[in-house]
């Protein structure tokens, strides 16, 4: 019984604090004319377009698996829904989940790798957040949700920016960076956003984490951005893009240091000792997976002419050999994590120690 | 590994293709049963099938000559034999998670964390679960109710006035069963387990070391066995006696696949077995042996199986439709 990726059903999660527009990117999804069927597992039924998908009402039933890690919750009541579904493939081919805006995203993208039976027929292909560009900061300072969803996300959809300064906008976008950097980001009014940048992201997909870089860094998709780089590094440069000083200029924006939730990014120039590796990532999400939120890595491992790839969410690691290093590429071993009070310095001085 | 079976009754099955999804497989009466994830209810081997639900049917219970299913259209439909359908309940639209068949014409269903009860007279009673509950069963004597949720079940008796009853244990309970001498209550779990309580004294029985989920389960004709899905083998536990605390489970029709459906004969110690590569056997317990009923077919899991009550015939189906019916040798 192999079952490939691409015969998987994909599971695209919609998250964002009340009042962000969720509602209204999910419409959009649904009505666009892309000749899809969606199956749609929301938390309250609201006004949206059910012709010709499956609408399913859920209770977002949260609770902890019995294996000992205290953050490794899933969804009951998606396992049983999901479960339900795929009785019925053929029709629909894909899926999405709403979660309502006070959720947390960890549950819902653990349950696609803890529930066996799940992880079986689905795949999850990203978490997409839709944040308010109007009260995001404000959020950001009050609700904790709002920064897990921002520093869970795929996709950001920084929506509403016509209510918004240009000033007020480059602010909000700068405090989202300053917590998930990686993140691809989207300046919308009304969710207007073409649909294959929300669906069908592959985010979690091993074979599709080509590289890991600060998304900021990549060139605006389809926003004038000045772009004066006033940095200090020329094009070359590998050293990390953030973390090195606050209130520090990329592309314009404002370099921001959340208090809480950070991220850090490592990277060797070089081969790491997979002996050394494995244990230490393992320890290492064993004891503060609860604080780290999401994980990625790009890695050259000693003598292995594959690359490492792996991805995490909290204790949750998913891991493999992918394609084989180019003759041109540069072997860089790199990590980053986005959690909530990482200790840098520890986390830096763990990874250089399984460096090969 | 044992050989594969020598053993055949492939020449005795006929081979039935339905291209979706097999929810139940059995009989329903004398009359030929299938229960499709599509909606349809197909009654013996020629009629059309009949369509009771809006859409799908999630959930189905059946035993003698009653069937009722539980749609996404939120109704509860008991249909007979003779095709004639009666609608039991309506949740206006919410899914119905659970169905259940009581003595005496009863029948229970859940959607939501609301569990309703219906009599043989009619009478509704609900009661709101803690969770969502995934699996209910009724006690094979009385008007009482297993309800199995997250941490425990939850015992009720929808005639008494009193509180509910509550066996814990922590973790997210899936199916249930009660023995049929009503002295055990088993639970399948989130964490490929099984757990039981003695209902005597409320004693724990855990049942551990499956691969994956236990979804299918049968009690064998005498009581004393439970077999169980999730291995690769069908896992076959004492329930002689104080149960299986302290004994080893027999394993019987091991394969390199792991079985998804179990079935024991209504007489005899023998069990129908399904598994996951769409392989069907029969295993005598006494002596373990095996004669096969289908070499993998199309090669989707075995989802449903079901004798009929002189255990002369099966039925069985597939994942992806793929269907048959033996007729032992008399």
């Amino acid at each position: 019984m192999s079952t490939t990726m691409t015969d998987k059903i994909p599971v695209t999660v919609l998250t964002g604090y009340l009042g962000a527009g969720k509602t209204t990117l999910l419409n959009r999804i649904l009505s666009e004319p892309h000749g899809k069927r969606y199956a749609v597992i929301v938390n309250e039924f609201g006004e949206i377009g059910i012709d010709n998908d499956l609408v399913v009402g859920a209770d977002e039933e949260v609770f902890e698996m019995n294996n000992g890690c205290i953050c490794c919750t899933v969804r009951g009541d998606l396992i049983r829904i999901i479960e339900t579904l795929m009785k019925r493939k053929g029709r629909f081919d894909a899926i999405i989940v709403e979660t309502t805006g006070l959720a947390d995203p960890a549950p819902v993208a653990q349950t696609f790798f803890v529930d066996q039976d799940v992880g079986e027929k689905a795949r999850l292909d990203a978490v997409v957040t839709v944040a308010d560009a109007k009260w995001l900061a404000a959020r950001l300072k009050d609700a904790p949700e709002a920064k897990n969803q921002i520093a869970f996300a795929d996709v950001i959809l920084l929506n509403k920016t016509d209510l918004v300064s240009a000033a007020e906008l480059r602010e909000v976008e700068a405090r989202i960076r300053g917590i998930n950097p990686y993140a691809r980001l989207h300046k919308t009014q009304k969710c207007q956003i073409p649909l294959a940048e929300v669906l069908d992201r592959g985010a979690f997909d091993l074979e599709r984490i080509l590289e890991i870089e600060p998304a900021f860094l990549e060139a605006d998709d389809h926003h004038h951005h000045d772009h004066d780089h006033d940095h200090e590094c020329g094009p070359d440069c590998t050293h990390d893009h953030h973390h090195h000083g606050h209130h520090h200029h990329h592309g314009g924006l404002k370099h921001y240091h959340d208090e809480e939730m950070q991220s850090v990014s490592i990277a060797h120039d070089g081969d790491v000792d997979p002996e050394k590796f494995m244990p230490w990532i393992n320890d290492l999400v064993q004891a503060e997976g609860p604080n780290i939120l999401r994980s990625k890595g790009i890695l050259a491992f000693a003598k292995e002419p594959k690359r490492f790839v792996f991805q995490g969410v909290h204790m949750i690691l998913d891991g493999d050999l992918q394609r084989e290093w180019k003759p041109d590429e540069k072997r860089l071993s790199r990590i980053v994590f986005i959690g909530r009070n990482l200790n840098e310095d520890a986390l830096r001085q763990g990874f250089l120690s399984c460096v090969a | 590994m044992p050989a594969a079976p020598v053993q055949t009754l492939v020449d005795r099955v006929t081979t039935l293709a339905f291209d979706r999804y097999v929810l139940k497989a059995g009989f329903l009466g004398d009359e030929l049963l299938f229960v499709f994830a599509d909606g349809g209810i197909q009654l013996g081997r020629e009629a059309a099938p009949l369509h009771p639900h809006a859409d799908a049917i999630l959930v189905a219970a059946h035993a003698g000559t009653r069937l009722v299913t539980g749609g996404d259209d939120g109704r509860v439909v008991e249909t007979g034999p003779d095709g004639r359908t009666v609608e039991l309940g309506n949740e206006k639209g919410r899914w119905i998670d659970a169905v259940a068949l009581g003595p005496e014409g009863s029948v229970a269903w859940s959607a939501g964390k609301t569990v309703t009860t219906r009599d043989g007279k009619g009478k509704v009673k609900t009661l709101i679960a803690p969770s969502t509950p995934q699996g209910l069963a009724f006690a094979p004597k009385g008007l009482r109710l297993a309800i199995a949720h997250i941490d425990g079940v939850t015992l009720w008796f929808p005639n008494a006035d009193a509180e509910p009853e509550r066996l814990t244990w922590k973790g997210p309970h899936l199916d249930t069963s009660f023995s049929p001498d009503n002295r055990f209550l088993i639970t399948s779990m989130q964490e490929n387990q099984l757990h039981g309580w003695r209902l005597a004294d409320k004693g724990h029985m855990r049942m551990s070391g499956y691969p994956a989920k236990t979804r299918s389960w049968s009690w064998s004709h005498d009581g004393l066995w439970l077999a169980t899905s999730g291995a690769e083998a069908a896992i076959i536990w004492p329930f002689a006696k104080d149960g299986p605390t302290g004994k080893a489970p027999r394993e019987c029709g091991i394969r390199p696949a792991k079985v998804t459906a179990v079935a024991f004969h209504p007489r005899a110690l023998v069990l129908a077995i399904g598994y996951e590569d769409g392989w069907v056997l029969l295993v005598r317990l006494t002596d373990a042996s095996e004669l096969l009923v289908r070499a993998g077919g199309d090669g989707t899991p075995i989802t449903a199986l079901g004798w009929d009550r002189d255990g002369k015939r099966l039925a069985f189906g597939s994942e992806s439709g793929g269907a048959g019916l033996l007729a032992l040798p008399v």
